[in-house]
């Protein structure tokens, strides 16, 4: 949707909102990829939902596969939304990555909390940035304030 | 150029909006390779300064060359455990297996057990008083070419021409009689642990060994494998630790199965045991039931905490530390938890002093000397208290995995600790073998063993099972030589301080050791194996005697 019909404090809240989780996703994937030791093995194994699917993407066969992608897809999703470009499909990755961050463990009554610093109850934070990225994939702000600014002939 | 003209209309405005993520991207990117790599650097150079090196013991011999056969005295629940472990199944656990993998995909024992490498043995006879176990055995193992005959008696098994060697898993009071005869005779012999009953035996067994140096003896100690064992050697060896002033390990257990009610076989009569057989040594009694299958819990067959369960933590740390019999032990407890008839303790604490030794130490020479073992055990709780080794400079926590912690008051890490390098609330070094492998550990008492490092090891972070190599340690040694890492010198440790907890729990008082005489040490008129094995009545919370 364009932005140009909201209010500049509007437009700039939803950049400062992008830059932020940009940043968040950067910094979880930079600091993996540079970790030798970090695997998501502990995380998907001690999955209280879905066991089976988190399970098998533990496996010994896929585990590898999956630390890789998850490091990539991090980044990835880091550098499309704190550059501005191509956006959307950022918030729409961030998306996946943060469902399936909420199924493996999710604050579902009778469910084990698991280490978590706070106390939720259906709603957490995963959840939250991934309906903060969903308003994000709606409302695009690159061509205001990012790489795709350059290329756009029409500003806001 | 077309380019040209679209960036042409650009203002500085557009630039700097464009082009502002680019900083920020360099920057967020620039901490987190600084942040991450700086904490590698810095657990690099301190693992470099540790030195602890996580090797596997060098593996045993081939199992190439004529099959050894083996005998089974004793078909129970251990004696199935490691008949399995050397190849041969029930058909009954084989069912069961395929049972428990088709309702859970996790569940990989039956793959596991099908993946275990061959030892090149065959069991060619069992020696059982009770038929309902001897025949289970003889249904499973005459087939695949495997001839399994059974023998009433272990002497029959013994002199029928037809064992090499033979696993000894029968109650504790037929461990040495049986081991004996068979050393006697120039048969091989695995028993389980405790390696004896009483004292007298424990040296007439270690004689017999000397006397038949052809025949190779193990003790039962399976953890002896576990890698994790291994990497605390090294650990020890390089005085990481400093001093080791005391060491803490505990049995937590809160079950039936736990605290030895086994459950009581249906076909279980006079015409299907051999009574006579199974009381052996122990006083005369009228057949009885409950004590055949729960002889744990009496001192006529069993040796309560002090020989089931601390003679395995006993040995772990005898193991790491080689300190060798305590020269003093006190011992307390009672029963408290099952009052159901039993007169061994069910709550029991053994402490055992080692005044003369010393692991090692990082400050001046003379300060520092002796050690405290404690062992702790209830069966009554389930709270997972831990083996911690604690030294001057770190504190050691010992199960399937290794973690150092680094102590605040530590002379070796000290400057470290100001310098921020490392936290004391923080491991200076974990070594988890399992850190690679999923686990399916399924029962409550098998994640204790687990825990513990008892049940499963790894190799090339692999799960094996540490009965197994313990058994292929036990045939490599027949058949290409060797010394097996529990054997008649590491068992008589065992069994001497099992004893002397038994004996400071039944007299009330401190036990000592004379390491020169070898004795431990009497008070006038005390004859200390009638002490042991007395067999008190008790009487339960319903007022009824029960012998």
């Amino acid at each position: 949707m364009n932005t140009q019909s909201l209010s500049p404090a509007a437009r700039n809240g939803l950049v400062v909102l992008r830059l932020l989780i940009g940043w968040h996703f950067l910094y979880e994937g930079v600091i993996k990829m540079y970790s030798s030791t970090w695997t998501a093995k502990g995380y998907l194994l001690s999955a209280s939902f879905l066991q089976p699917v988190f399970g098998w993407l533990a496996s010994d066969s896929l585990i590898g596969f999956v630390d890789t992608a998850n490091i990539v897809a991090l980044m990835l999703v880091g550098v499309l939304l704190v550059l501005g470009f191509k956006s959307k499909w950022g918030c729409w990755v961030g998306i996946g990555l943060l469902a399936l961050y909420y199924l493996a463990h999710p604050p579902f009554p009778g469910l084990p909390q698991g280490p978590s610093e706070g106390s939720y109850w259906l709603v957490n934070k995963n959840l939250i940035e991934a309906a903060a990225l969903f308003v994000l994939a709606q409302l695009t702000t690159d061509t205001h304030f990012g790489i795709a600014r350059l290329f756009s002939t029409s500003k806001n | 150029m077309a380019d040209d003209s679209i960036f042409s209309k650009l203002s500085r405005r557009d630039w700097l909006k464009g082009l502002a993520g680019v900083p920020i991207l360099g920057s967020i990117w620039f901490a987190g390779a600084s942040f991450a790599g700086k904490a590698k650097r810095e657990r690099k150079a301190l693992l470099e300064t540790l030195n602890i090196k996580a090797s596997p013991p060098p593996p045993t011999g081939p199992m190439s060359g004529d099959p050894i056969r083996v005998g089974i005295v004793g078909f129970g629940g251990r004696g199935e455990d490691l008949v399995r472990a050397l190849g041969f199944p029930t058909q009954e656990w084989l069912e069961a297996r395929k049972k428990d993998s088709a309702e859970n995909p996790s569940d990989t024992r039956l793959k596991e057990f099908l993946e275990q490498e061959n030892l090149n043995v065959k069991l060619t006879a069992v020696c059982d008083v009770f038929d309902v176990r001897a025949d289970r055995a003889l249904r499973s193992f005459n087939s695949n070419g495997n001839v399994c005959k059974r023998y009433r008696t272990h002497e029959e098994l013994i002199a029928s021409g037809e064992v090499d060697a033979i696993i000894i898993a029968t109650p504790d009071h037929w461990h040495a009689p049986i081991s004996i005869d068979a050393i006697k005779a120039g048969i091989h012999v695995y028993v389980e642990k405790p390696m004896t009953h009483n004292i007298a035996e424990t040296y007439a067994l270690r004689d017999a060994v000397r006397a038949n140096p052809k025949a190779v003896l193990a003790v039962g100690h399976q953890h002896r494998q576990t890698q994790s064992f291994l990497t605390a050697q090294d650990a020890i060896a390089k005085n990481i630790l400093g001093h080791v002033s005391l060491v803490v390990t505990a049995t937590n257990r809160n079950d039936d199965n736990g605290a030895w009610q086994y459950d009581i076989h249906p076909e279980a009569s006079p015409q299907t045991i051999d009574w006579e057989r199974f009381l052996g040594s122990a006083p005369k009694a009228e057949f009885n039931k409950e004590h055949f299958f729960r002889w744990r819990k009496w001192w006529a067959y069993g040796s309560g905490l002090s020989g089931d369960l601390m003679t395995h933590d006993y040995d772990r740390i005898n193991c790491i530390l080689k300190m060798g019999i305590p020269k003093f032990i006190t011992a307390s407890g009672g029963i408290y938890t099952h009052r159901d008839g039993r007169n061994v303790p069910d709550v029991m604490q053994i402490n055992m002093e080692f005044p003369d030794f010393s692991t090692g130490s990082s400050q001046e020479a003379g300060k520092e000397k002796g050690m405290t073992f404690v062992y702790s055990a209830t069966l009554g709780n389930t709270f997972d208290r831990g083996t911690v080794l604690m030294g001057h400079d770190a504190s050691m926590e010992l199960g399937n995995a290794v973690t150092i912690y680094p102590d605040w008051g530590s002379t070796r890490f000290q400057k470290m600790i100001e310098e921020g390098k490392v936290d004391p609330t923080v491991p200076v070094y974990q070594y988890d073998p399992s850190a690679h492998g999923t686990d399916a550990v399924t029962s409550a008492t098998a994640k204790y063993f687990a825990n513990k490092g008892l049940l499963w090891t790894y190799r090339d972070g692999k799960r094996v099972d540490s009965t197994f190599l313990h058994l292929r340690e036990w045939l490599s040694c027949i058949r290409n030589g060797g010394k097996p890492s529990c054997g008649i010198d590491e068992g008589f440790e065992e069994a001497i301080t099992a004893h002397m907890g038994g004996l400071s729990y039944k007299l009330g008082r401190r036990v000592e050791w004379d390491p020169v005489a070898e004795k431990i040490i009497a008070l006038p008129g005390e004859d200390l194996d009638a002490i042991l094995l007395a067999n008190e009545e008790f009487v339960t919370s319903s007022g009824t005697k029960k012998s």
